[in-house]
C-alpha cells in the first residue's frame, strides 16, 4: 500500500528490539517477503496492470543479483550489513514521498526494447493506454542492484525495483509497482536456497515471523482501505527514518 | 494472444496464492507441534549466530526429521514449499510461453529458472 514491504521493518525490529543476530533476522525476513509477495500476487494480477514479460526479463537481473548478494552476506561483517541496511531504510523513506509521475510523450524506445517486446497496455478510464520500455540497459543494471540488496539484506527491495521501472525505464507507475511485487518472490527465492543451506533460516524464528506477517498483510489490506493514506505514509516514513538512523548508529558502535 | 496472456497471469496468480496458503498451513502445524513440545529450559538464544542444525539445512535432513515427527523439520518443510512456490511460477510461465509459441520468452524463462535452480542446488 505504501509501496514499502514488510522486510524493511522486520530486520530492524528483530535486531534492535529483540537482539537477534542479523543473519537470523535476514533469513526470517526473506521468508516472509516471499510469503507476502506471492500472497498478494493474485490480487494484483486481477487488476491487469502487471506485465509478465517485462517482469520475467528483468528477473534475470534480479536473481543473478540476489545470488551475488547472498554470497556477499557471508563475506562482509555484520556491521557493514547494518550500515547498508540503514542507508537503504533512509532511501526507502525518501522514495515513498517522491512524486508519482510518469514521463509523458517520450515514445522513443530503443532497439533492445523492441527486440524483447518490452511493451504492453493497461486499462485506463478511457480505454487502453499503451507503453513501451525505455533505457533497458539502465533498468537492467538497477535491477541487478535491487537483487543484490535483496540477497544481502533479506528484503524485497521493492523501492529500487520501482525506481528502475518507473524512473529509468519510463513505465507507468501502476505497472511498475505491480510488476515489482510480482518479481519480489522470485528474487527472494534465488537467495533463500543459499540462506537455508547456510543455516540462516531458523524454524523457531521464521515460523512466527512468516505467519505473523502473512496474517498482518491479509488483514492490513482491509484496514488500509479506510485509513488516511497520507498520514499513514508519513508515520511509516518517520518510523523507517528512525530505524535507519538507529541501525547505522548501532552498527558504527559495533553493537550489532 | 492477449487473451492467453491474461489467462496465464490469472492461473499464475492463483497458483501462487495456493502455494503460500499450503506452505503457511504446514508451517502452522509445525509451529503448534513445536510449541507443544518445546523444552522447558531457557529460551533459545538467537543473539549469537551459530547457524541452525545441519539436519535442518537440506531437504534430505528435513525429510529424515519428518519421519521422526520432528516439529522443526515440519516448519522447514513448509518454508521449503514457500521457497518452491516462485520457482513453480517460473515453470508455469515457461510452459505458458511455450503454448503461445513465444520462443524468445521461453528462453528468458529458462534462464531465470536456471539461476533459481543453481541457487537451490546449494540446498541439496
Amino acid at each position: 500500500m505504501t509501496g514499502l514491504g514488510g522486510g524493511v521493518v522486520i530486520v530492524p525490529l528483530l535486531t534492535l528490539l529483540f537482539h537477534v543476530d542479523i543473519r537470523y533476522a535476514i533469513g526470517a525476513s526473506l521468508v516472509s517477503v516471499i510469503a507476502t509477495s506471492s500472497g498478494a500476487a493474485a490480487a494484483y494480477v486481477r487488476e491487469g496492470y502487471s506485465n509478465i514479460r517485462i517482469g520475467m526479463f528483468l528477473e534475470i537481473a534480479t536473481t543473478l543479483g540476489a545470488i551475488f548478494g547472498a554470497y556477499l552476506t557471508a563475506r562482509v561483517s555484520t556491521q557493514a550489513i547494518g550500515i547498508v541496511f540503514g542507508l537503504v531504510l533512509l532511501y526507502s523513506a525518501a522514495a515513498s514521498f517522491k512524486k508519482k509521475h510518469t514521463m509523458e510523450g517520450t515514445s522513443r524506445s530503443g532497439k533492445l526494447a523492441e527486440m524483447l517486446r518490452l511493451r504492453g497496455e493497461f486499462p485506463h478510464s478511457t480505454g487502453h493506454e499503451e507503453y513501451v520500455a525505455q533505457r533497458v540497459p539502465a533498468g537492467f543494471g538497477l535491477m541487478f542492484t535491487a537483487g543484490t540488496l535483496s540477497g544481502l539484506l533479506g528484503i524485497g527491495s521493492g523501492a529500487v525495483k520501482v525506481l528502475a521501472m518507473d524512473q529509468a525505464m519510463g513505465l507507468p507507475f501502476k505497472v511498475s509497482t505491480t510488476t515489482s511485487n510480482f518479481m519480489i518472490g522470485v528474487t527472494a527465492a534465488a537467495s533463500a536456497g543459499i540462506y537455508l543451506s547456510r543455516g540462516y533460516i531458523s524454524p523457531g524464528l521464521a515460523m512466527p515471523v512468516m505467519l505473523g506477517v502473512l496474517a498482518g498483510s491479509l488483514t492490513g489490506a482491509k484496514i488500509l482501505v479506510h485509513a488516511n493514506v497520507r498520514t499513514l505514509r508519513l508515520v511509516f516514513a518517520l518510523v523507517i527514518v528512525a530505524l535507519g538512523i538507529e541501525m547505522i548508529v548501532n552498527s558504527v558502535m559495533g553493537r550489532l | 494472444m492477449q487473451l492467453t496472456d491474461e489467462r496465464l497471469e490469472i492461473a499464475i496468480g492463483r497458483m501462487l496464492q495456493t502455494g503460500v496458503l499450503l506452505a503457511a498451513a504446514v508451517v502452522l502445524i509445525g509451529g503448534v507441534m513445536y510449541l507443544l513440545r518445546a523444552p522447558a529450559g531457557p529460551r533459545l538464544d538467537y543473539s549469537h549466530f551459530h547457524g541452525v542444525a545441519e539436519s535442518l539445512r537440506t531437504p534430505g535432513g528435513i525429510w529424515h526429521g519428518l519421519l521422526h515427527g520432528d516439529a522443526e523439520s515440519v516448519i522447514q518443510l513448509g518454508l521449503l514449499l514457500l521457497i518452491a512456490t516462485p520457482v513453480f511460477r517460473v515453470i508455469v510461465a515457461l510452459v505458458g510461453f511455450a503454448v503461445e509459441r513465444d520462443q524468445l520468452y521461453v528462453w528468458v524463462s529458462a534462464i531465470v529458472l536456471a539461476v533459481l535452480l543453481y541457487s537451490l542446488w546449494h540446498i541439496g
